[in-house]
């Protein structure tokens, strides 16, 4: 069982009054002058919003940057699929928006499990991230008279989610992406695609280095650096079905972990409720319907459980809106935790529609009826093309099925205000740190978060590291970069050798299915315990019955996959125990012990209200968990209520 | 729709590496589900070949609903197949019959040379992307976003533009393999916008020269591209590519 440190973990947040602690810190840091700067490298793992944004703005001020991505191109990292928006403060509808009503509703959403002065600082940053991505050229969507346009999303009483079209994400991207081919062009920046991260290079107890794997050669690489940041992204294929792309992984941040850097609050996981349901077991991801569309679609079932009509001869009198019915205030738009577990709780009563009896409906004939098809159209044209090409239903004329689905991670690597791990120059952006969702995030605060850590965090705090720490120059030769790259090189051997008969996405299906049974929506002590021996079993299979054919030296996308799985199933138990450690209910971690009579999560603020960071000791040994305090001066901690 | 599973012949492109020359091979795939995507039938493919201890075919995919633009594949010499506006990712076998051949290759273009079996390398178009299609703004230097008020439609336009998911479909489509399609939507998006006002003569002078330079051939204008598109940016984009063009070559310093 865990073990719990003594010492609680140190924040590092400056004191002083909310509003003026980021301004007072950027005056207290240190900084690297302007001539100093070429002289150090920095290394920026991963090309999504936070590694982009990063990468590009570190080069305009003077680093030298090497940036890396496993995908071709740094413009397919998987930002790229967010649909919806991004939040800001700008208050332009003029609807009561402020920067500490955003700060308030993102600590209230994450259900009191963030720190609140990293909150505080993602919400005044809000604004200029906006008009950074204006002055890119960012085609944000647009009122007639030529102003920005607003939309409201899930979970917010306020408009204050900036978009285009339903493809904000790529916009945006694209905007760090172009900041970065410049830069590159420059020689400011070394582009290296393609290329997967295997091992963080530590030396006398500080980040120095990377070893990757050039994926289309199959040479391994050491790249070393003065600092290096990861931006890799969140860990949801741990559940082998997600919304995330296929290459996503939790390979570099573990890898990370394993050198010492923790683990924070692993068990925050987030089910998006509108996704495409499961058709089949060759199913190889699951497709995101944005949150956007229950603005209009009302989410129902039938009463009489598995009603054979075709929805529309089921009358109005023989249909439950279950949300609109348990949460009459928030209806459809209720937070997508809240959403997601009462669609669950009709499927396991049997409610649920479908030939899997896994779905609900989310029906838009009401908004079609009220404001015509051609409104309709208008709003969510590409999403209902979406999802007509890949279930072959027309949604303006049968009601869509959705069920929830893994979407995004709130836990990942601990970092301090300056988003610094504990080890010393390994910075952690975007959704690969745990920092400022708590137990839930809210709709449209992901691409917020990335673009503040990467445009506007990490370009001052990173100086303060630089400036105050002896870097000496660490040569290619050096014994900690010769270790690193043996142990990559034994990996991918014994990978190889196994020689057995699975291959290994079999290997990633199963474990996806104990995570999804036993660690998704409903969690209990005895299914993660279960969870956790499962999982240990599976491991030993896998190093003992792994099939990876071909040769190392070639593009070999089984040994890419070989290796990210290989850590999933690492990383999985610590996730198990880490929701095994929770017990209570907060946000997207539900355990079914910690419930109201009315099903409703219960927290528990007495025992609870803290980060938990995972220290690693070996591979199915206990890990250590250190606990960072979490205090609440600003947002009262209150019982979310929606109904 | 039909609930009939399919029975295929698979005629893929199997190629080492970049040195070998590469050749087709046939594989027979049966009891296909119509619901299957595109991409999940090659997966099929691959866990049928694995078991056989004969290496998997390698393809490009990373998100799978359409938008990273790392899928490609000309599949019965279509690129993405033979649906309009649609990604092989979003491409459904139920758009295939029972007893089809199938035949599956990478894009072909000199710019785009071959890693292995399918997947190719595409960093011509970084490059291009780097040579002006930008705003030249450093972060922190940006007014407030309001201060340019920017017509609806215009605002259209450029999105229209800004769709492109830069696959590289128009590229293996055109008989040239011209990438003239998706470079006129970033200098288009960006000559209409006034952020992109200041920058417009060196940006499509040289993103022009870089796509020379990188090995894509000319436009004759057979709009091919477009057809192929999945993100169904218009030839249009082109003529104000030439326009932008000949307007820069006119008044270049």
């Amino acid at each position: 069982m865990a073990r719990v440190a003594s010492e609680t973990l140190k924040s590092r947040v400056p004191d002083g009054p909310i509003e003026q602690k980021w301004d007072k810190h950027r005056f207290n840091m240190k900084l690297v002058n302007p001539a100093n700067k070429r002289k150090f490298n920095v290394i920026v793992v991963g090309t999504g919003l936070a590694g982009g944004a990063a990468a590009a703005s570190l080069a305009e001020l003077g680093y030298h940057v090497k940036s890396f991505c496993f995908q071709d191109s740094p413009r397919r990292a998987h930002s790229i699929a967010a649909q919806g928006g991004i939040n800001a403060a700008k208050n332009y509808p003029n609807d009561g928006d402020s920067v500490w009503r955003l700060f308030y509703d993102t600590v209230k959403g994450g259900d009191y499990r963030a720190r609140e002065a990293n909150v505080h600082r993602l919400a005044q940053i809000s604004n200029n991230i906006i008009d950074q991505c204006v002055a890119q050229g960012v085609p944000f969507a647009r009122e007639y008279g030529g102003t920005l346009a607003n939309r409201s999303f899930g979970g917010a009483q306020v408009s204050r989610t900036f978009y285009c079209r339903g493809q904000t994400g790529q916009q945006l991207l694209l905007g760090a992406y172009q900041a970065l081919m410049r830069q590159s062009q420059l020689g400011k920046v070394d582009i290296c695609a393609r290329r997967e991260m295997l091992e963080l290079i530590v030396v006398d107890g500080i980040a120095r280095g990377i070893v990757v794997r050039n994926l289309s050669t199959g040479q391994l690489e050491s790249h070393t650096a003065d600092a290096v940041v990861l931006c890799t992204g969140g860990y949801g294929n741990v559940f082998y079905l997600s919304t995330n792309a296929k290459g996503c992984n939790v390979t570099a941040a573990w890898r990370c972990h394993k050198e010492g850097a923790y683990f924070a609050n692993p068990c925050f996981t987030q089910i998006h409720p509108t996704c495409i349901p499961v058709s089949g077991d060759y199913q190889s991801k699951l497709t995101l319907m944005s949150e956007s569309l229950r603005n209009d679609g009302r989410v129902w079932v039938p009463r009489n459980a598995g009603d054979p009509r075709h929805p529309s001869e089921i009358p109005e009198g023989e249909r439950d809106y279950f949300l609109e019915r348990r949460y009459p205030s928030f209806g459809n738009l209720v937070p997508r935790d809240v959403a997601s577990r009462a669609s669950k709780e009709r499927c396991d009563a049997g409610f649920g529609v479908g030939d899997t009896r896994l779905s609900v409906y989310l029906d838009f004939k009401h908004a079609i009826d009220r404001d015509g098809e051609d409104a309709v159209r208008k709003k969510y044209s590409n999403l209902f093309h979406m999802y007509h090409k890949i279930t072959a239903e027309n949604p303006y004329e049968v009601p869509m099925r959705i069920y929830p689905a893994v979407h995004y991670t709130m836990g990942g690597l601990w970092v301090d205000y300056n988003l610094m791990s504990n080890l010393p120059g390994l910075f952690v952006l975007g959704e690969a740190n745990f920092s400022d969702h708590g137990a839930n995030r809210l709709g449209a605060s992901a691409l917020m978060q990335g673009l503040s850590d990467g445009y506007f965090v990490i370009p001052y705090t990173i100086g303060d590291h630089l400036a105050t720490s002896e870097l000496p120059e660490i040569p290619e030769d050096h014994p900690a970069c010769r270790k690193a790259l043996a142990s990559a090189q034994n990996r991918i051997d014994r990978l190889m050798s196994t020689g057995g008969k699975r291959s290994v996405d079999s290997f990633h299906r199963e474990l996806g299915q104990i995570m999804w049974d036993k660690c998704g929506m409903a969690r209990n002590k005895a299914g993660l315990e279960t969870a956790i021996s499962e999982i240990r079993d599976l491991r030993r299979e896998f190093w003992a019955n792994v099939r990876v054919l071909g040769r190392g030296s070639t593009l070999n996308q089984s040994i890419e996959k070989a290796g990210r799985v290989a850590d999933f199933l690492e990383f999985g138990e610590l996730l198990a125990m880490d929701a095994l450690e929770r017990e209570e209910s907060c946000g997207g971690h539900f355990r079914e012990e910690h419930q109201t009579d009315d099903g409703e999560a219960r927290r528990n603020d007495n025992e609870f209200m803290h980060v938990a960071a995972w220290e690693f000791h070996g591979v199915g040994e206990d890990p250590t968990m250190h606990k960072e305090t979490l205090n609440f001066d600003h947002v009262p901690p209150s019982t979310r209520s929606y109904k | 729709m039909s609930d009939e599973h399919l029975n295929l012949t698979l005629r893929i492109w199997r190629q080492d590496g970049p040195e070998d020359r590469g050749a087709f091979r046939n594989y027979q795939l049966d009891n296909v589900s119509p619901h299957m995507s595109f991409l999940e039938m090659l997966d099929v493919l691959n866990e049928q070949l694995i078991a056989s201890s004969e290496e998997p075919v390698e393809f490009d995919h990373d998100c799978r609903e359409g938008i990273c633009g790392m899928c490609s594949l000309m599949i019965n010499g279509q690129a993405h197949g033979p649906d309009r506006a649609t990604t092989t990712c979003q491409l459904h076998m139920r758009r295939f019959n029972n007893g089809d051949t199938i035949s599956i290759e990478p894009w072909r273009a000199t710019a785009f040379p071959v890693v292995r079996d399918l997947v190719v390398d595409r960093s011509a178009f970084d490059r291009v992307i780097g040579s002006g299609g930008y705003v030249s703004v450093n972060t922190g230097n940006a007014p407030d976003g309001n201060a340019i008020p920017i017509p609806g439609t215009t605002q259209e336009v450029a999105m229209d533009a800004a769709a492109c998911i830069g696959c590289g479909a128009c590229v293996a489509a055109c008989k040239n393999a011209s990438a003239m399609l998706f470079v006129s939507a970033k200098v288009s998006q960006m000559a209409v916008l006034p952020q992109g006002r200041t920058e417009r003569t060196e940006r499509v002078l040289g993103m022009v020269a870089q796509m020379d330079k990188e090995g894509f051939g000319s436009c004759t204008n057979t709009s091919e591209c477009e057809a192929a598109c999945p993100a169904e940016i218009s030839v249009e984009h082109i003529a104000r590519l030439n326009r932008e063009y000949a307007r820069a070559a006119l008044t270049a310093r």
